[in-house]
């Protein structure tokens, strides 16, 4: 008998550092990237975390300390990440990947000093993505920071979308906030009153303006607006009371009351007036769809940079827990390996691992994929008024066509002819990608922020008791609790899945989704350690799944696949993301391999680090599809009626009399069936005769395949563990923990 | 003022400090495990010398600044993320291997006929900058070895500060022991300048500064020459890392010789 040959395997020497990640990330090439993350690392390890360890957390109230933390944003360069070059930034073109790396960077250290920054950015967005010339203009001067010389405070502002209950939630139409015409002269421009409270508004302690969203409350004005507020406008502007929040504390947030007098150019996007009435160009629900679509990726991010940034300080704690004890005396394992040399608290670590390297390639490449998207939008805007095509209804409409040469394009062979001309359009293009970041954007926030919360917990157990302190290395208590809040702003978990509800369905994304199983499957066939077979099988039963439900009733004969119908959407939109994550994981780490190989300054030592970070992959993708597979069945067994054994199904079973009898002609029988009526009619202790489903055996037969491609998962977190209790770590972390100053 | 200064800052890279540094050996000498793959900064001391010479330079209008640096060039390019940031200069990268145990003689002769050969630049104008050791093996020679090369004899290490007079000559404050400095008054360019670590904080980062240096950084890094660094018959016979110790004696009226055996006897007592 011959003897299997197992590979000879390299292992991975230090944690993947900036070269590697640049790589994985695909911003090797974007020196003002590279720039942008050294100097937001710079701000995070030193000034935020100084301001942690010294206890800046422990108020509520917005400080002078905390105030500094801004400025140090504006000197590094962090808060004109946002801005164009010619409005003072320094970087040109879209800016999702920027931002998303830049609150990865401070989120490494504490998730509230992202939150300061990206507050900011909430509030410009809307003035950004839908104002007019001239209000972009007004408020990106004002807001940047003053560049060398210049003697001048930046603006800073506020997003008030969040109402006190009863109103604006997770439900953003219930608007309670008013805009009535308070004085409107014959040909001139009439003036606003607003009326509107917050709640939870960041960044509201220090907020020179604020963009807030308003209905109507006059029949002069049709429905829903953004306004800009500004501190000086003449009224009231109540900055309120500060929220007593129990995370995030470095950024501010509070309850504010904003009664104010505005003039009615200050609408964002503008208006005009038909008959008498002002009509907004844009309503409340169309500016903060633009916006949130940007913004809820880098909240992804922050989690996912939580998650990376516990490795280390956890490493050290495990290695270092036993020594100076007697009997550990350096040399020994006790010493060397402390609790490292327990298998589970390896397993652990290396899903917490596994789970922040998936959370941050899904988040990544959402915000690549906005980068790509915002120049096909501005040139999809441009062809459909070329055409005279105007008004949301009328522009998807129009869309039609586009998403079916898209799906066409999909289903091309590589060297169809019509490929090259399909694949030159603009509009197909746009599509495609509009499809993909519907759903890449909810999958984020809502994975990331949910199942990154979890797996905080998981790091913080790792750690033990010192893990709950305040003088934990990392900080990683805080960072659990805040991922909570990383969950819920900027849309909570229910609001991401009911996007993902709609989206996920769309024609083009279920192309999109054939054609990445197929890929999967090729990737398995050149790289069988990365799990993509795994994951392959997992998407085919998602698929499955989703279009059997989408045909299928309950046992009461409601449909099942319905917006209504939370229980089976969102279950589904949340197998999905675990999907979507493993599959950008997988993604980015044949990336690495490929373009490594030529790159001089990872090259050595690459060979190990694609091994480790493929049995990541591995296992991650072991994980998602247990998830999958668990979700799936759920849905598809779960609304049938179990059959019960005082009902019809009871004639279906046999009587012992009869097996006996049935034993003589067919032997082993009795030993096979399983719901048997005895003499007395007792039956077996369960819940009733065995259900049967209708398309169950397809179901089976995939579900079946799936468990069997968990073949090899454990193994690759095996090699994993080994690396985990190998790898190289720094002599201490490179920012401070709690303690005296 | 009517004097420029030509400021030439050399300066490396090392591991960063905070890494776990463990020394090997490899067929080609020694080295540091895994070298390549820790994260690289610049060297410290030498840091100091381009935050002060960026500091003189805007200081003395008129006056030029180029960072060389001698290393892998892909590293080199990472630590250019974060050090072109800093401060406005123009780099003179030279490709080498990493380490720090490449024959002193050897890398400074590649510094100083890369200095030579830098267009504009004005060698009686000339303002050598660099640390006065490294943080990587910390031989404290090198600087030396391209002064005089470049036939640079008015020489100054461990220096804290420098103040220039209207005429083009300058005070340098030198660390000598016990915590004190050593005056001298320099008549003027060019010298050779080896600095401890200055009085001025790190620069914050910039982006703006680092668009600015990256469009002369990249190219130049494109451009950069290999050196082949001649061991020279340098052969180690042990490698491990310092030991944290300080055996300090304030003391007068001793004799350079009487120093010098002192040391020699100390030296001897290790083996
Ligand atoms: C620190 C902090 C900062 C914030 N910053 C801002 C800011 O700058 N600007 C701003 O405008 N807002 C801000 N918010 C508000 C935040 O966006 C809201 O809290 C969030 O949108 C949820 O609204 P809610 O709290 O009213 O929850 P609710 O609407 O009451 O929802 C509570 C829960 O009910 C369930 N639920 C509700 N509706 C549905 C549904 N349709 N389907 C299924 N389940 C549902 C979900 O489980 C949901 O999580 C901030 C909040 C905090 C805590």
């Amino acid at each position: 008998m011959g003897t299997i040959a197992i590979p000879e395997t390299k292992t991975m020497l230090t944690i993947p550092g900036d070269p590697v990640r640049q790589l994985l990330w695909r911003f090797a090439g974007r020196f003002d990237l590279q720039m942008l993350v050294q100097s937001a690392r710079g701000v995070a390890r030193g000034t935020v975390a100084r301001l942690v360890a010294a206890g800046e957390r422990n108020t509520h109230e917005w400080t002078a300390a905390k105030n500094a933390m801004l400025d140090a944003f504006d000197s590094a360069g962090i808060t004109a990440a946002f801005m164009e070059p010619e409005e003072g930034g320094f970087i040109a073109g879209p800016k999702n990947l920027a931002l998303g790396l830049a609150a990865f960077e401070l989120a490494w250290v504490d998730g509230g000093a992202a939150t300061a920054s990206l507050a900011g950015f909430l509030a410009l967005s809307p003035i950004h993505e839908r104002g007019m010339p001239e209000q972009v203009d007004r408020y990106m001067k004002l807001a940047a920071p003053p560049q060398p010389g210049e003697n001048r405070k930046p603006w800073r502002g506020a997003f008030a979308l969040t109402e006190p209950i009863p109103y604006v939630g997770v439900d953003t139409g219930m608007l309670g906030g008013k805009v009535r015409v308070a004085e409107w002269k014959d040909g001139q421009e009439p003036w606003l009153q607003i009326d509107k409270r917050g709640r939870f508004i960041s960044g509201i302690a220090f907020a020179n303006f604020v963009t807030a969203a308003v209905s109507s409350g006059d029949e002069r004005i049709k429905g829903s607006c953004v306004v800009i507020l500004e501190e000086t406008d003449k009224g009231a502007f109540d900055r309120g009371t500060s929220t007593k929040k129990l995370v995030h504390q470095l950024s501010s947030t509070g309850d504010p009351v904003f009664n104010l007098r505005i003039p009615a150019g200050r609408i964002v996007g503008g208006y005009t007036v038909k008959e008498g009435v002002i009509i907004p160009n844009f309503n409340h629900t169309e500016v903060i769809d633009a916006v949130f679509r940007r913004t809820r990726v880098p909240v992804g991010l922050m989690t996912a940079a939580k998650l990376l940034s516990s490795v280390e300080p956890v490493i050290r704690y495990q290695r270092q827990r036993f020594r100076g004890a007697e009997g550990a005396r350096p040399g020994s394992v006790r010493y060397e390996q402390g609790i490292q040399q327990r298998e589970d608290a390896l397993h652990r670590l290396v899903d917490v691992w596994a789970a922040g390297e998936a959370a941050a390639s899904l988040g990544f490449a959402a915000a690549r994929l906005f980068d790509e998207l915002d120049p096909l939008e501005k040139q999809k805007t441009a062809l459909m008024k070329d055409r005279g095509i105007s008004g949301g209804r009328a522009v998807m409409k129009a869309l039609k066509e586009s998403e079916q040469r898209a799906v066409e394009l999909l289903a091309l062979k590589q060297s169809d002819p019509r490929r090259a001309q399909l694949e030159a359009d603009p509009l197909v293009q746009f599509v495609l990608k509009d499809a993909e970041a519907n759903v890449l954007c909810p999958a984020t926030k809502l994975w990331n922020t949910g199942h990154g919360a979890n797996m905080m917990r998981e790091a913080v157990s790792l750690m033990g008791g010192y893990g709950i302190t305040e003088d934990c290395p990392g900080f990683l208590a805080n960072k659990w609790m805040d991922a909570q809040l990383e969950a819920t702003y900027e849309g909570p978990e229910a609001v991401q899945r009911r996007q993902l509800t709609v989206t996920m369905i769309g024609d083009v994304f279920l192309a999109l989704f054939a054609a990445w199983t197929k890929q999967m499957r090729e990737i398995a066939s050149s790289h069988p350690g990365t799990g993509a077979c795994t994951l392959a099988s997992a998407m085919n039963l998602w698929a499955w799944t989703l279009n059997h439900l989408q045909r299928s009733t309950d046992a009461a004969g409601n449909k099942l696949y319905h917006g209504q119908r939370q229980g089976v959407t969102f279950a589904l939109a949340d197998a999905l993301s675990w999907l979507m994550a493993s599959r950008c994981q997988i993604l980015d780490v044949l990336e690495l391999e490929t373009r490594g190989a030529q790159d001089a300054s990872v090259s050595e030592g690459l060979a190990g680090t694609v091994q480790f970070l493929s049995d990541l992959c591995h296992t991650q993708a072991a994980q998602a599809a247990g998830e999958v597979s668990r979700i799936c069945a759920e849905l598809v067994f779960g609304y049938n009626r179990h059959p019960s054994w005082d009902d019809e199904e009871r004639r279906n079973c046999f009587l012992a009399s009869e097996l006996e009898d049935l034993e003589q002609t067919v032997p082993g029988i009795m030993a096979m069936a399983v719901d048997v009526l005895a003499a007395d009619g007792s039956h077996p202790a369960k819940a009733g005769p065995c259900a049967s489903c209708a398309g169950a055996s397809d179901f089976l037969r995939m579900q079946s395949k799936l468990t069997r491609c968990l073949t090899g998962s454990r193994l690759a977190k095996d090699r994993a563990a080994e690396t985990v209790s190998k790898v190289v770590i720094p002599e201490a972390l490179d920012y401070p923990a709690a303690g005296p100053a | 003022m009517a004097t420029t200064f030509h400021i030439a800052v050399c300066a490396g890279i090392v591991p960063d400090p905070l890494q776990t540094l463990e020394p090997t050996t490899t067929p080609g000498g020694p080295a540091i495990k895994n070298e390549m793959l820790l994260p690289a900064v610049l060297d410290p001391w030498a840091a100091s010398a381009l935050y002060e010479a960026a500091d003189l330079a805007s200081r003395v209008p008129g006056s030029k600044l180029w960072l060389v640096s001698l290393g892998p060039k892909a590293r080199l390019q990472q630590v250019m993320m974060t050090v072109a940031q800093k401060v406005a200069f123009e780099l003179v990268p030279i490709d080498s291997p990493q380490g720090g145990f490449a024959d002193a003689a050897a890398t400074a002769e590649a510094i100083a006929s890369t200095i030579e050969a830098i267009p504009n630049l004005d060698r009686a104008k000339l303002l050598l900058f660099g640390g006065w050791e490294s943080a990587s093996r910390g031989a404290g020679v090198t600087l030396q070895f391209v002064g005089e090369r470049l036939r640079i004899a008015d020489q100054f290490f461990g220096v804290d500060q420098i103040i220039v007079h209207d005429d083009g000559s300058f005070e340098v404050l030198e660390r000598v022991e016990g915590g004190k400095h050593q005056v001298s008054v320099c008549a003027g360019a060019p010298a050779v300048l080896g600095w401890a670590t200055g009085n001025l904080a790190e620069p914050r980062n910039n982006p703006q500064i680092g668009m600015a240096n990256m469009r002369t950084v990249m190219p130049a890094l494109q451009r950069a020459k290999a050196a082949a660094l001649d061991a020279n018959g340098l052969r180690y016979v042990a490698v491990s890392l310092p030991r944290q110790q300080r055996e300090t004696r304030v003391v007068q009226d001793m004799t350079p010789d009487q120093i010098a055996a002192e040391l020699v006897a100390w030296i001897g007592k290790d083996r």
